[in-house]
């Protein structure tokens, strides 16, 4: 089923989507890859060691975070595309701008995913651990086109950088997307989408 | 003997970089055109779809054909009858590589140690492979390698008794691996022979030949042509099989039905390049070097 989203997902949307559903999205994205990712949850883990006499995990949020400068952004309700772009050239937003491996940030994900996090774009399968926690949180898992960078850069309206500015490609940025076109890979209720089984 | 200025040599490595992330080669181009047309899954066609429609803006908008631009892999083959001058070529080398990536807005992907990380910010350095030869000519050949598919390649040291039904299951095994993680349709550079570096070498090296070629080390070679030498009276090896191989291998790995961006289909690669080399009588050495459908390779010769 092909869908038109506003960003940021609604509970009842994700409800609505299955995998295998074509999506075009529209509002804010975060970019964040390897390094952003690594640096975020390092962010936390110490956070949390330095907080774990007067803190209880319940009280721990993604505004929570941002607020105390833990975080460069509020996780909760966003979408993070795993995406490390070229450079843009003189009156380009931004350069190529397609999906990396998402496998890399399995390590991650689950901590993210359970602090709110509701969306990720990215290319290639997740760990079992990650498929749990999507279900879990009622997240959602879809895939962009591999290799298809100068395409899904036409849907990349605007483009700021928001933190980790000394990771060049790695930083995290702020993009208002178009139309961006993305594959449900695994919905809300935590099923796989596997060719083969459309 | 023949002078070059190495200032040459950079120069037309940073040309390269840039042409070969804005354009592939046309053996490419009609190959991804083919699947585009016979792809019949639909989330697969969709996918094909894009990727012609993502080519068709590179090269109009002169935007990279991919983000990742790739770490720079560079082959030298150079005649033995060259000589360089102006400095060090594998400097010019470099510094091509840099000017490249910073001059034509490519991604700067490289950190400078393994484990600690942190970015060179100017993609150098390059991997380069040298190679004497005959001659006084020097031929370059550029091929930004992205990861995605780097990573999904693989060695295999088989026993030589599990012969090509063994060469067989290792791509097959290292293909199926790979899925959606390569960006298929994926190009399969196989390398078989040599030993343990020899033969990964090979791999990536078949990935700039001509889509969907085999080659093998006595093509090259004149070593049976001079019937009163070491090998007089001894035939060269026929390696005709390495053809079927090649066709047995295209088919078993597009049955396999990853299809295109992995949503299924019919089209899982676009093609199977084989390169071989003599090895040891205990050894059967097989590397796969999975490269995605942004297959870049440029060479010049100067
Ligand atoms: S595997 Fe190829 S197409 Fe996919 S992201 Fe890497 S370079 Fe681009």
């Amino acid at each position: 089923m092909i869908r038109h989203i506003r960003l940021p997902f609604t509970k009842e949307t994700l409800a609505q989507i299955k995998c295998g559903d074509i999506l075009y999205l529209t509002g804010t994205v975060y970019t964040a890859r390897d390094a952003a990712h690594k640096r975020m949850y390092d962010a936390i883990c110490e956070y949390r060691d330095s907080h774990k006499d007067d803190l209880f995990e319940e009280t721990l949020t993604g505004k929570k975070l941002l607020e105390e400068g833990v975080l460069p952004i509020d996780i909760e309700g966003a979408v993070l595309y795993y995406l490390g772009p070229t450079p843009a050239a003189p009156g380009q937003v931004i350069g190529s701008a397609g999906p990396t491996t998402s496998g890399r940030m399995d390590k991650y994900t689950p901590t993210l995913l359970d602090l709110g996090l509701t969306g990720m774009i990215g290319k290639g399968r997740r760990t079992e651990e990650v498929r749990a926690s999507i279900e879990r949180d009622g997240a959602i898992y879809m895939g962009a086109t591999g290799g298809a960078g100068a395409l899904l850069s036409k849907c990349i309206k605007e483009c700021e950088t928001v933190a980790y500015e000394d990771l060049g490609t790695e930083a995290v940025r702020k993009l208002y997307v178009e139309d961006f076109p993305v594959t449900v890979l695994i919905d809300s209720e935590g099923k796989v989408y596997e060719y083969g089984k459309e | 003997m023949r002078t070059i200025d190495v200032n040459m040599i950079a120069d037309a490595i940073a040309e390269m970089c840039v042409q070969a992330n804005l354009s592939l080669t046309p053996d490419m181009l009609a190959a991804i055109g083919g699947a585009a047309k016979s792809e019949t899954s639909e989330l697969g066609a969709n996918i094909m779809g894009q990727l012609q429609e993502n080519l068709k803006i590179a090269g109009e908008e002169r935007i990279p054909i991919c983000q990742d631009t790739g770490m720079a892999v560079v082959f030298v083959r150079v005649g033995q009858d060259v000589h360089f001058e102006g400095g060090s070529l594998k400097n010019a080398i470099n510094r091509g590589v840099r000017r490249g990536y910073t001059d034509g807005y490519l991604r700067k992907s490289v950190v400078s140690d393994p484990l600690l990380r942190e970015n060179t910010d100017d993609n150098t350095p390059a991997i380069i492979h040298y190679e004497i030869t005959d001659g006084d000519k020097v031929e370059l050949t550029v091929a930004p390698k992205g990861f995605g598919s780097e990573n999904m390649s693989r060695v295999f040291m088989l026993k030589p008794a599990e012969g090509i039904d063994g060469v067989k299951n290792a791509v097959i095994t290292a293909v199926k691996d790979a899925g959606a993680n390569a960006c298929p349709p994926m190009v399969v550079g196989v390398g078989i022979g040599g030993d343990f570096e020899k033969c990964a070498l090979l791999a990536k090296k078949a990935l700039t030949n001509g889509l969907n070629s085999v080659h093998s080390y006595y093509e090259d070679s004149d070593e049976f042509k001079d019937t009163t030498g070491a090998k007089a009276g001894r035939k060269q090896p026929d390696a005709g099989y390495l053809e079927e191989l090649r066709k047995d291998l295209f088919s078993a790995l597009n049955a396999l039905g990853i299809g295109p961006g992995g949503m299924g289909g019919k089209n899982t690669v676009l093609g199977v390049n084989i390169e071989t080399y003599p090895t040891h009588i205990a050894g059967l050495p097989v590397a796969i070097n999975i490269c995605c459908h942004v297959n870049r390779h440029v060479r010049r010769v100067l």
